[in-house]
C-alpha cells in the first residue's frame, strides 16, 4: 500500500485541519521535503549555486536584522555598524552573483520540464522582487549615493505612475518597503520555491531514456519518455 | 501535432514528469545547507573586512551654497520664476501641461496625479524666507506683484547673472530686477549658514522623513550632477549600476542601464516609461519561459546541459 493509499484510508478526516494535513502530506511527504538521496544525476558545481542563494539571503536578513535595529544612521558612526553594513552589502552582491548562476544554470537544464514550471516562475519572481529589495537598500543608506539613487531613480517611477506611492525619497516609505514590505515579498516566495523543488524533484536530464543504464529496471510505462513530434 | 507533448515543455511527461527510479545517490540536505551557509559567511566576513563598503557623505544645501554660490543663485532663481526641471516637471509635483512621458495614448504619469505637489516658489524661496526672525520685505513686494512681473524680473536677473564675472551675484550689473537680487541674496546666506536645510526637511513638523523637497531643488543644480558625474554614476555613465567609490553597485540592473545608452531610448523624451515597459515585457517572457515554444527549447539547440550532466551522460 502506497502512502497515498494510507492517507486516504485515514479514518475520521473530515475538519479542515485534517483535510490539510493529508493534502499536505500527500504533496510533500517527510521523505520528499528532508531526503536522504537523491537521483544519481544531482552531481554538478552547478547545484551548489541555488543553496549559496539561500545562504547569502540568510547572511542578508541577519545583517538587516542588526542595522535595523540600531537605525539607518548607525553605521555613519560606529566602526562596528559600518563593518555589519559591508557585510549586508557583501551578502546582498554574492546572493545576486549566486542566483543568476544559479538562474542561467536552470534556464539551461531548461528546469521547467515535468510540471516544474511554477518552479520556474517562482525562482524569477524571487529574482525580480529581490532586485526591488536591493533598490531599496541602497535608497536607505542615508548618504550621498542614496541621495543621487533618488533623484535619477524617481523618473522612472513617475513616468510609470507609481511615484507618488512608491516614492524614493521618501525615507520612512522606503524604509518600510525595505525592512517589512519586500522581504516578507523575498521570504515568501523563496520558501515557495523550495517548497516546489522539494515537491516536485529535480529534474533530471535533457533526453534522459529509460534505456540509459542509470535507469535499468525501471518499469518503461512508467518512465517512458514521450517521444514527441514537437507541435 | 495533436495529442503530442513537447518535451521541452511544463507538461512534458516521461521521466521529467514523473518520479526517478533510477540509480541514487546519497544526499544530506542539511550538512549541504550548513556548508553552503559556512561558505557564505567566511566570503562575506572576508570582502566585508578587506572591501568595506562606502559611505560619502550625503550633500546639504549648507555645502551647495557654499562651495559653489553662484550655481546656488541661479537654481534659487529658476525656482523662483518657475523655470526649473521641478517647476515644469508635471506629476506627481505639477501639473504642468505636455511635461508627462506618453507611449500613444497611454499617459500614466497623469492618471497618477498630481499627488505630491510642489510649488518651487513658495517652497524652497518664500518660505523658507518667512521664517527668518527678521523677514525680508522684498517677500511681500513679489507677491505683490503680476505674474508677468514676476517672470520679467527672474528672467532678466537669470541672464545678468549668468553674464556676471564667474557668475556670481555679487558681480551683477544694475538693472530692473525687482525684490529677485535681495530675496536670492537673502536665501544665499541662509543656505550657507545651514538654516535652509532645517526649514526645507522640517516642512513645518519636528518629524519629517520626507526628503523629496531637498532632493528636488539639490537635482534642480549643476552642483549635485557634477558630483555624480565624477563619481561615474550619471545615466550615460550606465550609472545605474555604479556606487561610490571602487565599490561594485546594483550590477544586476545592467540590462535596465543598457537600453538607456542605445537609440531610440537614448533620445528618446519618454525613455524611462519605453525602458520600463521593456523591462516589464522582458521579466515576463523569462517568467514565461516553459510556455513559449522557441524559448524553452534553446537549452536544446545549445547544449550546455551536456556539461551539467556530463558524467550522467558519459555513463548512459
Amino acid at each position: 500500500m502506497t502512502q497515498d493509499e494510507r492517507l486516504d484510508r485515514e479514518p475520521d478526516v473530515h475538519t479542515w485541519t485534517g483535510r490539510a494535513r493529508v493534502w499536505m502530506l500527500k504533496k510533500l511527504p517527510p521523505d520528499k521535503l528532508l531526503p536522504e538521496d537523491q537521483p544519481s544525476y544531482v552531481a554538478s558545481w552547478i547545484y551548489v549555486f541555488g543553496m549559496g542563494a539561500i545562504g547569502s539571503l540568510l547572511i542578508v536578513i541577519a545583517s538587516g536584522v542588526i542595522l535595523s535595529l540600531n537605525g539607518p544612521n548607525w553605521y555613519h558612526i560606529s566602526a562596528l555598524g559600518h563593518f555589519v553594513n559591508s557585510l549586508h552589502l557583501w551578502s546582498v552582491e554574492l546572493m545576486f552573483l549566486t542566483m543568476v548562476v544559479h538562474l542561467w544554470g536552470k534556464f539551461w537544464m531548461a528546469s521547467w520540464r515535468g510540471g516544474r514550471a511554477l518552479t520556474w516562475i517562482t525562482g524569477v519572481g524571487s529574482f525580480a522582487v529581490s532586485i526591488v529589495a536591493a533598490f531599496t537598500g541602497y535608497l536607505l543608506q542615508t548618504n550621498f549615493d542614496s541621495q543621487w539613487i533618488a533623484f535619477e531613480g524617481k523618473d522612472a517611477l513617475n513616468a510609470s505612475g507609481i511615484g507618488a506611492w512608491f516614492n524614493v525619497s521618501n525615507l520612512g516609505q522606503m524604509f518600510m518597503w525595505h525592512v517589512t514590505l519586500l522581504p516578507l515579498a523575498v521570504g515568501a516566495i523563496v520558501v515557495l520555491h523550495v517548497v516546489l523543488v522539494r515537491m516536485r524533484g529535480v529534474v533530471p536530464p535533457i533526453d534522459a531514456a529509460a534505456t540509459d543504464s542509470q535507469l535499468t529496471g525501471v518499469p518503461a510505462t512508467a518512465t517512458e519518455p514521450t517521444e514527441a513530434k514537437v507541435n | 501535432m495533436k495529442g503530442k507533448v513537447d518535451p521541452m515543455s511544463a507538461r512534458a511527461v516521461g521521466i521529467a514528469g514523473t518520479p526517478w527510479r533510477g540509480k541514487l545517490r546519497e544526499y544530506d540536505l542539511f550538512k549541504e545547507l550548513t556548508v553552503g551557509v559556512s561558505v557564505m559567511v567566511v566570503l562575506t566576513v572576508i570582502l566585508a573586512l578587506v572591501l568595506g563598503s562606502p559611505d560619502e557623505p550625503s550633500v546639504t544645501l549648507k555645502s551647495w551654497a557654499n562651495a559653489q554660490t553662484a550655481d546656488f543663485a541661479a537654481t534659487a532663481t529658476a525656482e523662483l520664476g518657475g523655470t526649473s526641471e521641478t517647476a515644469q516637471y508635471g506629476p506627481p509635483y505639477t501639473n504642468t501641461k505636455g511635461a508627462t512621458q506618453t507611449i500613444g495614448a497611454l499617459d500614466l504619469q497623469s492618471l497618477s496625479g498630481v499627488q505630491l505637489p510642489v510649488n518651487t516658489a513658495n517652497a524652497f524661496v518664500l518660505d523658507p524666507l518667512a521664517t527668518l526672525p527678521n523677514q525680508p520685505t522684498e517677500i511681500a513686494t513679489w507677491r505683490a506683484a503680476t505674474k508677468a512681473e514676476q517672470a520679467k524680473w527672474t528672467d532678466t536677473y537669470a541672464t545678468a547673472l549668468s553674464k556676471a564675472p564667474k557668475s556670481a551675484p555679487l558681480n551683477v550689473k544694475s538693472g530692473n530686477y525687482g525684490p529677485v537680487p535681495a530675496l536670492i541674496g537673502d536665501l544665499t546666506a541662509m543656505a550657507q549658514s545651514g538654516a535652509l536645510d532645517g526649514v526645507i526637511q522640517a516642512q513645518g513638523n519636528a518629524y519629517n522623513l520626507n526628503y523629496t523637497n531637498e532632493i528636488l531643488f539639490l537635482g534642480d543644480g549643476q552642483y549635485f550632477q557634477n558630483l555624480a558625474a565624477d563619481q561615474h554614476l550619471t545615466g550615460d555613465q550606465w550609472g545605474m549600476m555604479n556606487e561610490t567609490g571602487g565599490t561594485p553597485g546594483q550590477s544586476w540592473l545592467w540590462l535596465f542601464s543598457f537600453f538607456y545608452q542605445i537609440p531610440p531610448f537614448s533620445t528618446a523624451p519618454n525613455a524611462d516609461l519605453l525602458v520600463v515597459g521593456v523591462m516589464l515585457i522582458l521579466t515576463l517572457l523569462l517568467a514565461l519561459v516553459p510556455f513559449i515554444p522557441w524559448l524553452r527549447r534553446i537549452p536544446k539547440w545549445i547544449p550546455v546541459h551536456r556539461l551539467v550532466w556530463k558524467d550522467y551522460y558519459r555513463k548512459r
